[in-house]
């Protein structure tokens, strides 16, 4: 029976570790889709962003949950076990959604001159990772990485912004990839 | 014949092993109990308690016994325990007017209401050595008793405010910043400055303090007053619906007045500094109240004399002693690496330099 | 076994947490000082405490950990670190560059190239760069903001117009994508051309300026330099006295004091691992088998 107590990390502590190196792999390498698991959230919030929420968001940062997610079941759950502030695009440090519901992405903080890093990061459910339509380069790419992205002049106008810019988690299923404002974007 | 050092982990164990018996000391010599230090050195257990930022005379008791008086390492004990506490939450405000007073003194009146209460201070005390304190078991000192005011002691900048000649308070219930949760940044808001003064290490404080009273960012201070005692701690329940008091604390707080004559943006008038501290502890308070006021300068739109005390980047960045002793004493361990890369650089440079000089002879 | 009156890895979650989201912002605007709100740690600050909080944000209990001091397993403070890592983890841990998953590091980087899979956590004791040219962070912050860059290019012009060269021999700012100028932790200029193009994750944590910076793998770092006068990483003129090795950084060691000294690898997993294969350096013992 799944409530909004349930789905949590077990272990807390290894289990955050474990999906933490899952993300630090995935900001690190952008493209290249990671493991990553722990989590059992309520539909339609997926195990990988589940577990990206356990790992990264709490009461010292704000939440936004794009129409997608925001149901009265993810809510409850994120209330339980993240206890973030929910807020507005505007105000988010994280926000969870499709990349449709997200959207517009320019709402969203994109850090100031000073302080890049006070930039939001999106949580982007999609259904599957599917065929590659763009071919990405820069740190964390060798020579060049493909990947199946849910948008691409938008995501090109946001690494136009370097250093500042927004940085994207996607997730499906239990896989995660990351896409941090420092890649470059072509079209295949 | 050189072999590459081994035993690092020997070392270590066996300087700690060494470290305890000389803590210990002479095992002939009775060891010390944490009471002792908690009653007896109240005035180190409070300077730990004020720098710690945990108010607890037993932890800092303790700290002082494990740390052998050394009292910045002390602190430094005592800071890496409190962050691992789990927080509950956070105090209502302490009043401060309500303290339980000990000692309270002001420079500016000579009679004010609630009276002065010189209280235990060494100010009148005759610095020659009390031979009489070597010899042990003397008699317990015992001090006359009367029964505790009952008329209210208010703060006495607070008299001067109602004649409006104090520059007007500005109250907020804004959440403070939290210096152990977020990291410094500035400009730094007062409140926050505040905060890290009062963990400041004293002597920084005392010496910017003075520098002040040497023309460095003068001030004119006068201690409007200073009162030393213990006020009660209270804590709002949700569950409960009402505040409860969850214990007292004792603190020194100081209020100067300043004379002030005015600026493009304010009115003459008296400002204030401001000094609240752990424990007895009066040096550490009224120092704090004279760097607080000398940092106000931007907003009372005084002039940046260019004074070290006047400058908030200088004064918050290094009035931290563990970060400054740290930072310090890491010159001490290895810098093989680093140094053997300046020694190839001195060594080419050198050549080069030679070399010209050389030529020139030849 | 670990110590279980600390949570796993010493650091409460949420702690961690925080850590581990500087770090990511830290990956994604390589070479960028992200602000962090460092925690007092059991150890003083100096020895320390940003690596430790770093690999205490990223440990998990399948990982290795190495720790290393100047290039050695054995130095006092590294010691003290795998030991306290031991304690509160319970992780493996290492001597071996090429067991380890994850390595700190204060002031070198292993000589055995890293793999991807691999974490090097270094510990910095001055983040910015620019610290010694304008001691003001909130200068120093506007000048990252505006790419201003000249006073540190004048700076090492200067060094050029009086040495002949450029002084720094450690702690040798490099460019990172092009964009922010960074301290790689006082590595001395030799470790520079490692930086770049690196298959491993590098993490960067200065605990007391409160500071947590990234390179992500195969990231662009260049050692500032001029046209006409290139950078250089530069060693003792030597080969290792214990295993003949002609290229990698070294030590040196006073052996008397009639000026007798000898060199040897800083590395000295490296060291070890090359006489285990038989190499040998001219002060090596005879063989006695």
């Amino acid at each position: 029976m799944q409530s909004e107590l349930s789905g949590g990390f077990t272990q807390a502590p290894q289990q955050a570790a474990q999906a933490f190196r899952a993300c630090l792999e995935a900001m690190a390498r952008p493209g290249q889709v990671q493991a990553i698991r722990g989590a059992a959230p309520p539909a339609p919030l997926s195990p990988a962003a589940g577990a990206v929420l356990l790992t990264l968001v709490d009461q010292a940062v704000t939440l936004h949950l794009a129409p997608s997610h925001d149901t009265p079941a993810i809510r409850a759950w994120v209330a339980f076990h993240c206890g973030a502030q929910l807020v507005d695009a505007e105000q988010a440090d994280f926000a969870l959604g499709t990349w449709a519901a997200l959207g517009p992405i320019e709402r969203f903080a994109i850090g100031t001159p000073d302080y890049p890093d006070r930039s939001a990061t999106l949580i982007v459910e999609m259904a599957a990772f599917g065929a590659a339509n763009a071919r990405l380069s820069g740190p964390g790419i060798a020579s060049v990485q493909e990947a199946d992205l849910p948008a691409i002049p938008a995501i090109q106008q946001n690494h136009a912004q370097f250093p500042l810019g927004l940085d994207f988690l996607l997730c499906s299923g239990a896989q995660v990839f990351g896409l941090p404002r420092s890649t470059k974007v072509e079209a295949l | 014949m050189y072999v590459a050092t081994k035993g690092g982990e020997r070392a270590i164990e066996a300087a700690h092993a060494w470290l305890a018996e000389e803590r210990r000391g002479d095992p002939a010599v009775p060891e010390l109990s944490l009471a002792q230090i908690r009653e007896q050195m109240a005035l180190a257990v409070n300077r730990v308690m004020a720098e710690g930022s945990l108010f607890d005379p037993d932890l800092a008791a303790l700290a002082i016994k494990q740390a052998r008086g050394d009292l910045i390492e002390a602190i430094f004990l005592i800071r890496a325990y409190r962050t691992t506490l789990p927080r509950f939450g956070a105090s209502l405000p302490i009043a401060t007017e309500d303290m339980a007073i000990t000692r309270r003194v002001s420079a500016t009146f000579k009679d004010i209401p609630g009276g002065q209460i010189l209280g235990p201070t060494f100010d009148y005390t005759h610095r020659l050595l009390d031979f009489k304190l070597a010899a042990e078991g003397a008699p317990v000192p015992t001090a006359a008793c009367k029964p505790a005011d009952a008329n209210p002691a208010p703060h006495i900048l607070a008299l001067l405010d109602r004649d409006e000649l104090m520059e007007p308070l500005e109250h907020s219930d804004a959440t403070p910043p939290d210096l152990t949760r977020e990291p410094l940044e500035m400009p730094a808001e007062r409140a926050l400055r505040l905060q890290a003064l009062t963990r400041g290490d004293e002597g920084f404080v005392l010496s910017m303090a003075y520098s002040t009273q040497r023309g460095y960012g003068r001030t004119h201070a006068f201690v409007g007053e200073l009162r030393i005692g213990r006020c009660a701690v209270e804590m709002d329940i949700p569950e409960l619906g009402f505040s409860v008091e969850i214990g007292e604390v004792e603190l020194s707080e100081c209020e100067t007045v300043n004379q002030f004559t005015g600026s493009k943006t304010e009115p003459p008038q008296f400002t204030r500094g401001y000094g609240l501290v752990f424990g007895q502890n009066e040096r550490k308070a009224i120092s704090m109240s004279l760097v607080d006021r000398a940092l106000r300068w931007q907003e009372l739109g005084e002039d940046d004399t260019g004074a070290p005390a006047q400058d908030a980047e200088f004064v918050l960045y290094h009035c931290d002693n563990i970060q400054a002793t740290g930072f310090l004493e890491h010159i001490k361990l290895p810098h093989y690496v680093d140094f053997q890369s300046e020694l190839e650089l001195i060594r080419r440079l050198r050549r080069d330099a030679k070399a010209p000089q050389q030529e020139a002879a030849q | 076994m670990s110590d279980q009156a600390y949570n796993f890895a010493y650091l409460d979650e949420a702690t961690k947490r925080m850590i581990r989201r500087a770090i990511l912002k830290g990956l994604a605007v390589p070479g960028y000082q992200v602000p962090f709100a460092s925690r007092e740690m059991p150890m003083p600050y100096g020895w320390g405490t940003g690596g430790v909080q770093v690999t205490a944000a990223c440990l998990t209990p399948e990982d290795t950990l190495k720790v290393i001091d100047q290039g050695a397993d054995d130095t006092t403070n590294a010691v003290s670190i795998r030991t306290f890592f031991e304690r509160t983890a319970g992780v493996a841990t290492t001597t071996q560059t090429a067991q380890a998953s994850v390595i700190q590091t204060r002031h070198r980087i292993p000589e055995e190239p890293l793999r991807a899979g691999q974490i090097l956590v270094y510990q910095v004791p001055i983040p910015e760069p620019l610290r010694f040219l304008e001691p003001r962070e909130s200068e120093t912050r506007k000048m990252h903001a505006l790419e201003e860059y000249g006073l540190m290019h004048v700076k090492l012009y200067e060094d050029i117009a009086r040495h002949g060269e450029i002084s720094t021999a450690y702690a040798y700012p490099v460019r990172v994508e092009g964009r922010y100028v960074m301290d790689p932790s006082p590595i001395p200029k030799f470790d520079n051309p490692k930086l770049g193009n690196c298959p491993a994750i590098q993490l960067f944590g200065a605990g007391r300026e409160q500071r947590i910076y990234a390179l992500p793998p195969y990231c662009d770092v260049v050692s500032l330099d001029f046209e006409d006068h290139p950078f250089t990483p530069s060693k003792a003129d030597h080969d290792c006295d214990l295993c003949g090795c002609a290229t990698s950084y070294l030590d040196e060691v006073i052996t008397d004091d009639q000026g007798g000294r000898m060199f040897v690898c800083s590395d000295t997993d490296f060291c070890e691992t090359r006489r285990d294969a038989g190499h040998r350096g001219r002060l090596s013992p005879e063989e006695t088998a």
